[in-house]
């Protein structure tokens, strides 16, 4: 059973006016994504790997010199699941409820939060990612390198977001950090966080 | 004394259609232009270290406070890398090695279109950003390495000749996700004789 790549969770062009063209879409979820999933189904085929959830195979092959391709292929394939599920079209700025309760509990504040976040975002140095997660009943933000992932670390991921060049070099060139304002402000799927959650 | 960030020495458009005029004026104005401002900031509290040149700092990390360490190992090696990068290219070039490199690269490779081929896969094969470079090693020999970021090859001990940035931003606007695309054209603006000229420099004794 091959690992498979989701649909979309909305129109490519859904985001547009919220400031990310359907043209990063065809290359980020029709390029990028699709052949991390390629990569990976090669590089399983035949072995134990090919029947584990992808999660199982992300922790089976971390800090493995020898399934590093493995790893970065699979991890990459469910980062950018969870990264196209963090995004919604108006979405952003301060959530509400239980989850506003929680960000006010262990940032201080949703400002605080923000800042944080976007502060992780900016100075993951090279390709990555920022994060949002549970580490054992607290709230915190993270930034990984390149494939990096939080499920790996034994922390329970959030909400993410990509900060390959190749995830704002069409809609933003080099502003990083507008990408990262843009999606704060307009893009991130909270119900999606509180989902996650409560999980 | 700053850092400076000097100008192309060439037209933003001088490496059309190999490499588009919107890429070089990004490249060069933002990214270079933010590296030389990082390093900057990250020396204004330092000034026992704002005389040093980017490759002394590069080579001499572990000695850098470790306060400003690693802003200095991606800021300092940025700057140099991109200076490298805009030397080691240039319009009009006939995509063919010329003088003791060429010479060296046959003996090592085998031929020019062998090494072209390991270095363009070796670049494809690099996961996230960075750098494929040739370098003389210690022992003075040729070889195909990669460094991560911007790390520079001076921070191991081997000597840079020529080195082709694989980076998204240095190629995303013209060829996307295609980066075996950009590697092959590369090739079409390599300057040789800047290559030669550094190869002369660090083994001033290899033969034509």
């Amino acid at each position: 059973m091959a690992f498979e790549q989701p649909p979309l969770p909305f129109a490519k062009d859904a985001l547009e006016p919220y400031g990310m063209k359907a043209e990063t879409f065809d290359y980020h979820y029709g390029k990028h994504h699709k052949a991390y999933v390629d990569n990976l189904n090669k590089l399983v085929e035949g072995t134990d790997l090919a029947n584990k959830s992808l999660e199982e195979v992300i922790k089976a092959t971390y800090k493995d010199s020898s399934k590093q391709g493995v790893f970065n292929n699979a991890a990459q394939v469910w980062n950018h699941t969870f990264f196209w599920n963090s995004l919604k079209p108006g979405g952003g700025g301060a959530p509400t409820g239980e989850l506003a309760e929680r960000i006010n509990k262990d940032f201080g504040s949703y400002d605080k939060f923000k800042e944080e976040f976007s502060n992780a975002a900016a100075t993951q140095f090279g390709s990555g990612w920022a994060w949002l997660v549970d580490d054992n009943g607290t709230l915190k933000v993270t930034k990984t390198p390149n494939a990096v992932n939080p499920i790996a670390e034994g922390q329970k991921p959030l909400l993410t977001l990509d900060v390959w060049e190749h995830a704002y070099y069409i809609d933003f060139r080099n502003a990083r950090p507008a990408f990262i304002a843009n999606f704060l402000d307009k893009l991130v799927n909270w119900d999606f966080v509180a989902a996650n959650l409560a999980a | 004394m700053a850092h400076r960030l000097a100008p192309l020495p060439y037209d933003y458009a001088a490496l059309e259609p190999f490499i588009d005029a919107q890429t070089m004026q990004l490249h060069h104005d933002k990214h270079h232009a933010a590296y030389v401002n990082n390093l900057n900031n990250a020396l204004a509290d330092y000034p026992d270290w704002q005389a040093h040149g980017v490759e002394d700092l590069v080579k001499n990390l572990e000695q850098v406070p470790e306060a400003i360490r690693a802003v200095v190992r991606n800021n300092a090696g940025g700057h140099l890398n991109h200076t490298m990068f805009w030397q080691s290219m240039a319009p009009s070039q006939t995509g063919e090695p010329t003088g003791a490199i060429a010479q060296a690269i046959a003996n090592t490779f085998g031929s020019f279109d062998a090494f072209k081929q390991q270095f363009n896969e070796v670049g494809t094969k690099l996961f996230g950003s960075g750098w494929v470079w040739l370098v003389l090693t210690r022992d003075r020999t040729l070889r195909i390495t990669t460094t991560p970021n911007q790390d520079s090859p001076l921070t191991q001990g081997e000597t840079p000749l020529l080195g082709n940035d694989v980076w998204e931003h240095a190629y995303y606007l013209k060829y996307q996700n295609r980066r075996l695309e950009y590697l092959s054209a590369w090739w079409n603006v390599v300057n040789w004789d800047e290559v030669n000229r550094r190869f002369q420099v660090a083994h001033p004794n290899a033969l034509a």
